[in-house]
């Protein structure tokens, strides 16, 4: 299992757009991903649950991918995080 | 047939079909079911449909309206792809037995709910507003009814509808969509002013035209007059048919003005400008032969956006307005949200009275991070052309003080990081009637003034101007508004800076003849009404137009009564 932390420095959070990419780059992979933010963890293949978790600036969150290829996944998605401007 | 009655709201004949974009009914009964599997398959059904029909409207609206604006759908296709609220849906089936329309309500309310609740955030409020979107069409799907698209419109039609919002009046093909009839809206509705903007025939505030005007069936808009004619006959189809002919031969004839200079009948040059929304209202702009832009209103930057815009992307669309120009000027006015401008990830507190709180420059002076972005993004874009600058809801001297401290520090910081920056004016927008009376003061320090008339009508009038119980008091010739008007104009002349003027009634035919008396230096309107106020306009004696000025200022009582002594003074303003 895969597992690492990040703070959220983005103004708006994890919202919309970066939510979506987000989603939909979990997706692509076998891997279990999931997404942790205070006491809750939420799939991270699910758009639902990340936005439920309303994860704001400043935010320290937990991802960890569970599989396969949760390597691959977990590389993927730190880089979209880095692209969308989510974390430094 | 059947004659409706409303509110001439952009110009023009329309004669199409109507398409009907009002959601149909999506009511259901709960039902107990025996074969889970069975619904299961519904649901899986619906949500492939749903998502097929968004890949559609997706492609659609990236051609139409670009990339940025079509992610919207992508979100919404991701939604209908949740791993785990299809799991919740079918857990739901099964274990309670439940029909899939049930299902899926119970899920989405759960999760519109959550959202909902989420507080103090209007990006949430948002996204449950998306999942209750998405919602409807797998709904739809599930009942077999058909959700009206406008995006998918493919023949010429004309939309009917209960009120528009920016989204549906982004989607619209225009060489598709003919003519407009809304049921709610006044002349400065936003479906009226998107309507002017797109050019294309609309009449607004029929009241009953969704319940009277069922799908398919022909439709005449008239948008000069207010009428929509219902099922015409024979007769009424070529009666109209004949009105558009003329009033596109009108048309053209005022295309013969395009190159020309405003001038009046005895040689004075007023500039007759534009109001524009984004860089793509520039081909109407062009089109219509205007010597400026009045009112460039940067906050669709910021309501088209997910985020904040960045001082690129602000200085690119700022650029392409300013070069397009070339050395006629253009007035940008910076960031006016609030009232009833919200931004999803710009969270502000809910106010019992949105347009007399936090909005425009209270929130630049406020957040001044947001504030300086702009300014940067509007020095840069500078010297590419003929760039203006003005603050938009200044009810004190002090808040133009502190607005143009800040851009001055902007302005500082650029040129000695090497920037070129270009001759700036600097000026305010007059809307709040607490800057009308103190015109004076102000005139010593700003570089112009624009009168901004819907709002300095509504405020002085103490009236919303949405509200159609109050819109009697949507009163521009009320000699009290004229009267403000006046004030700031001559005061403006008093210290030698520019008067302008940016509100609907820039344009209006009522108002022309005064405006000009008054000796108003730009006129800025919906590029569409520049044609026709530069042909009434090369009929006007500014002098004569004066000796009037003075004679309503000093004598009328009533809005009604100036606007007869308009009438009968200028013939040639066909009513």
């Amino acid at each position: 299992m895969e597992k690492r932390e990040y703070k959220v420095i983005a103004e708006t959070g994890i919202h919309a757009r970066p939510a979506t990419l987000l989603v939909q780059t979990a997706s692509k992979f076998n891997s279990d991903v999931s997404l942790s933010y205070q006491d809750k963890s939420v799939n991270l293949k699910s758009i639902m649950g990340v936005m439920s978790l309303g994860v704001g600036q400043n935010a320290e969150v937990t991802i960890s991918a569970d599989g396969d290829d949760e390597k691959e996944a977990m590389d993927a998605i730190s880089d979209t995080m880095k692209q969308e401007g989510l974390i430094d | 047939m059947k004659t409706i009655k409303g509110i001439a709201a952009s110009d023009g004949i329309a004669i199409a079909p109507a398409f009907r974009l009002v959601e149909p009914n999506l009511s259901f009964e709960q039902r107990t079911i025996d074969d889970p599997s069975q619904e299961i398959d519904r649901i899986n059904a619906a949500l492939e449909a749903s998502k097929k029909e968004l890949e559609i409207i997706k492609q659609k609206a990236e051609k139409n309206l670009g990339t940025e604006e079509a992610q919207v759908f992508e979100a919404h296709i991701t939604i209908l792809s949740d791993p785990e609220m299809i799991k919740q849906i079918t857990t739901e089936i099964q274990d309670k037995l439940v029909n899939a329309e049930q299902a899926l309500a119970d899920v989405t309310d759960s999760y519109i709910q959550l959202f909902q609740a989420m507080d103090d955030n209007e990006y949430m409020k948002q996204r449950a507003s998306d999942v209750a979107d998405v919602t409807k069409r797998v709904m739809s799907h599930l009942l077999g009814v058909e959700l009206p698209d406008p995006a998918l419109i493919d023949h010429e039609v004309v939309i009917i509808a209960h009120d528009l919002t920016p989204s549906d009046t982004a989607q619209f093909d225009t060489n598709l969509v003919k003519g407009i009839v809304a049921d709610l809206g006044g002349r400065t509705s936003h479906s009226a002013i998107m309507s002017r903007t797109l050019e294309i025939p609309a009449v607004v505030g029929s009241e009953t035209a969704t319940n009277d005007i069922k799908e398919d069936i022909m439709v005449i808009v008239d948008g000069l007059t207010g009428d929509v004619i219902v099922d015409p006959n024979d007769d009424q189809i070529s009666e109209y048919r004949q009105k558009q002919t003329k009033y596109l031969e009108e048309k053209a004839e005022w295309q013969k003005l395009k190159t020309k200079q405003t001038t009046s009948a005895d040689g004075k040059h007023p500039i007759l400008a534009a109001n524009i929304g984004t860089p793509k209202d520039m081909d109407g702009v062009l089109e219509n032969g205007a010597e400026g832009i009045g009112l460039y209103r940067t906050e669709f930057l910021y309501m088209d956006s997910n985020e904040l815009p960045s001082e690129d992307d602000q200085f690119k669309a700022y650029k392409e307005v300013v070069e397009k120009m070339g050395d006629k000027p253009v007035v940008i006015r910076t960031m006016d949200i609030g009232g009833d401008k919200k931004l999803p990830y710009l969270p502000l507190p809910e106010e019992m009275n949105p347009f007399l709180g936090y909005r425009a420059i209270r929130i630049s002076l406020d957040k001044d991070d947001i504030f300086r972005t702009q300014l940067r993004a509007l020095l840069r874009a500078s010297s590419f052309g003929n760039l203006w600058i003005m603050f938009p809801m200044i009810a004190t001297l002090n808040e133009f003080r502190s607005a143009k401290k800040i851009y001055e520090e902007e302005r500082e910081k650029l040129i000695n990081s090497g920037v070129k920056v270009g001759d700036i004016k600097l000026g305010i927008m007059i809307e709040i009637p607490a800057a009308a009376v103190l015109a004076d003061k102000f005139a010593k320090e700003v570089d112009f003034m624009s009168i901004g008339t819907n709002d300095l009508i509504q405020y002085s009038m103490a009236a919303d101007r949405g509200n159609e119980c109050v819109s009697y008091l949507y009163q521009p010739y009320n000699p009290s508004i004229l009267r403000l008007i006046k004030r700031v104009i001559d005061y403006c002349h008093l210290e030698g800076k520019i008067a302008c003027m940016c509100g609907e009634m820039a344009g209006d035919q009522i108002a022309v003849p005064l405006l000009l008396g008054m000796g108003l230096d730009e006129f800025s309107m919906s590029a569409t009404s520049i044609l026709r106020t530069r042909s009434l306009i090369k009929d006007l004696d500014s002098k004569k137009m004066a000796e009037l000025v003075n004679k309503v200022v000093n004598e009328a009582e009533t809005n009604e009564q100036v606007r007869q002594m308009v009438i009968d003074a200028v013939p040639e303003i066909k009513d």
